[in-house]
């Protein structure tokens, strides 16, 4: 690393963290708004992921590169429970399940002393880095381009856009809404993990409603024509509130403006680049 | 002549109302089927009960002598039935050739891991893709406009195109789903082309239509519903005349006066 690049990144440590795990998020978020479902479990998920690797790292003593992969398998546990009774109901359904997993979550994180109750976990050791985070974010980029140029990504789009249609072309809905489903909970789950090892603390609170919508709002803002848009919604939401520090508390009010121009000005979102669907 | 398609005593029962009723229906491999009825006869319901987008009450479908019943909609595609809607419904915001290839989809060998490592074989296939896709929208008129959002396109051009997408895979069966309606003349017998052209090449066309002229002349068989029921089965000519046929259509009285002054005319 450059001896710029390393001062750099050690004065604005965590908004270059969070830039880059708000990015995983908004990934996880794309991948469930591109088979056309609506789900705000994402900030669930990535509790989980951070609970179970806080739990691993602390009371297990694992190696963070054993525990990564492995905190992702309770999000996809979960995605598997609540995906396989919902995903045959659409519009708000998945929706509506997935805020009360996030709810059911926070009470048992809120209430298990063993999880360390309303005070968290703290004392999480600072394993996450800069390479761990960013190349985990290019390798999700690069894996989602590829498979929506190809025809699973029409048939993503298919499935986006009329679903009754999609099926007659062969395509299995339920299937591809499962698998969008359970590769959104492990982006989640990595995103939970690393945000766990780059803060020192998670607490029941950060993985509510809240979280919840603001992660949405990361695809809203961007779009969802391309992968890299969603990430660039979350990079301008991450980034304003550093930039507004000035309006102190009307940051918050400055942001909710800036979503409900683009729902209503813009509403493919900021980069309503559509990505060719083929791969010759 | 072999069997393509048939129903066996299929049945759809909607809350009291029995949509199909107890149909034995054949449609030979080869032919262009007709079917059709009054509005709310069941054509529609029985083309979703076809192609797997609706259950049977009871009864079964069978294509080639395997039986579809259990099957649901993307499985029965795979086997080589494809359809196309009332109204059109074409992906508006791909490409026309993008369509295509989604209308191939069941045709894909290559998965997931191969799409992301971009392996040889994935290339070979979505390369044999493109190229099918590009043969079928030149059967359809459509190849210059490959490029463009289907959304774009006219109404005749898009029903085209969903002619096209439910053609790539080369099905057995093909249903059409009103074809004809609101278009004119000329793109009516353009659409009569096709339809012979599709059969040509060896799918068997099953069509639900109310363009009478449109049915006449390109039918091989026409089968008639009535309240779900199969109430007639024969080539054209005898259609036409059937008076249980005109009675469907026209009420009894007229059909007998109809019937009264053919015998008049004809005495």
């Amino acid at each position: 690393m450059p001896g710029w690049l390393a001062d750099l990144l050690w004065t604005y440590q965590n908004v270059v963290y969070a830039l880059g795990i708000n990015g995983l998020l908004a990934l996880s978020m794309y991948v469930v708004l591109a088979v056309g479902q609506l789900s705000l479990g994402q900030a669930a998920f990535m509790g989980l992921g951070a609970y179970c690797s806080a739990i691993m790292t602390l009371k297990l003593n694992l190696p963070f590169l054993v525990v990564l992969p492995v905190s992702c398998a309770a999000p996809v546990a979960f995605a598997l429970a609540i995906g396989v009774p919902t995903l045959r109901l659409s519009g708000v359904y998945l929706a509506i399940a997935t805020i009360g997993l996030g709810e059911v979550l926070r009470a048992v994180y809120l209430n298990v002393d063993w999880l360390g109750g309303a005070l968290g976990l703290s004392g999480i050791p600072e394993q996450a880095d800069f390479w761990m985070i960013y190349g985990l974010l290019g390798a999700a980029l690069a894996v989602l381009w590829l498979i929506g140029r190809s025809g699973i990504g029409r048939a993503m789009e298919a499935v986006r856009e009329d679903e009754t249609a999609a099926q007659v072309m062969g395509i299995d809905v339920a299937r591809y809404r499962l698998g969008a489903l359970v590769a959104s909970a492990v982006l989640a789950g990595l995103a939970g993990a690393l945000g766990a090892h780059t803060s020192s603390f998670i607490g029941p609170n950060e993985y509510g409603f809240e979280p919840a919508v603001s992660i949405l709002s990361f695809a809203l803002l961007g779009g969802i024509g391309t992968p890299a848009a969603p990430v660039a919604g979350a990079w301008i939401l991450t980034l304003l509130p550093e930039l507004l520090r000035g309006l102190s508390d009307l940051r918050l009010v400055f942001n909710g403006v800036i979503i409900v121009i683009v729902v209503l000005f813009l509403p493919e979102g900021l980069l309503a680049v559509r990505m060719r669907r083929r791969a010759a | 002549m072999t069997a393509l398609l048939q129903t066996r005593g299929l049945t759809r029962r909607y809350a009291g109302l029995l949509a199909v009723d107890n149909v034995d229906m054949t449609v030979r491999a080869n032919t262009v089927h007709a079917l059709i009825g009054p509005n709310g006869a069941g054509k529609t319901t029985l083309f979703n009960l076809i192609s797997g987008l609706a259950a049977p009450t009871q009864g079964s479908v069978l294509l080639d002598g395997r039986d579809l019943t259990a099957l649901p909609a993307e499985a029965r595609t795979a086997l080589g039935v494809a359809r196309t809607f009332q109204g059109v419904r074409v992906f508006g915001a791909m490409t026309v050739l993008e369509n295509v290839l989604t209308g191939l989809h069941a045709r894909r060998r290559t998965g997931l891991w191969a799409a992301v490592a971009r392996t040889p074989a994935f290339r070979r296939e979505e390369r044999a893709m493109v190229e099918r896709a590009r043969a079928v929208l030149e059967m359809v008129d459509l190849a210059a406009r490959a490029e463009q959002r289907a959304g774009a396109l006219s109404f005749g051009e898009q029903r085209r195109l969903e002619i096209a997408r439910a053609m790539a895979p080369s099905p057995m069966l093909l249903l059409l789903d009103e074809p004809a309606a609101g278009m004119n003349p000329a793109e009516t017998a353009s659409l009569a082309a096709l339809v012979r052209r599709i059969r040509g090449l060896g799918t068997t066309v099953l069509l639900v239509e109310h363009d009478m002229g449109f049915v006449m002349d390109i039918s091989d068989v026409v089968t008639v519903l009535n309240f779900g029921r199969l109430i007639f089965q024969g080539p054209p000519a005898e259609t036409r005349a059937a008076p249980e046929v005109l009675e469907a259509y026209l009420g009894h009285k007229v059909a007998a006066r109809l019937a009264e002054l053919a015998e008049r005319s004809s005495s």
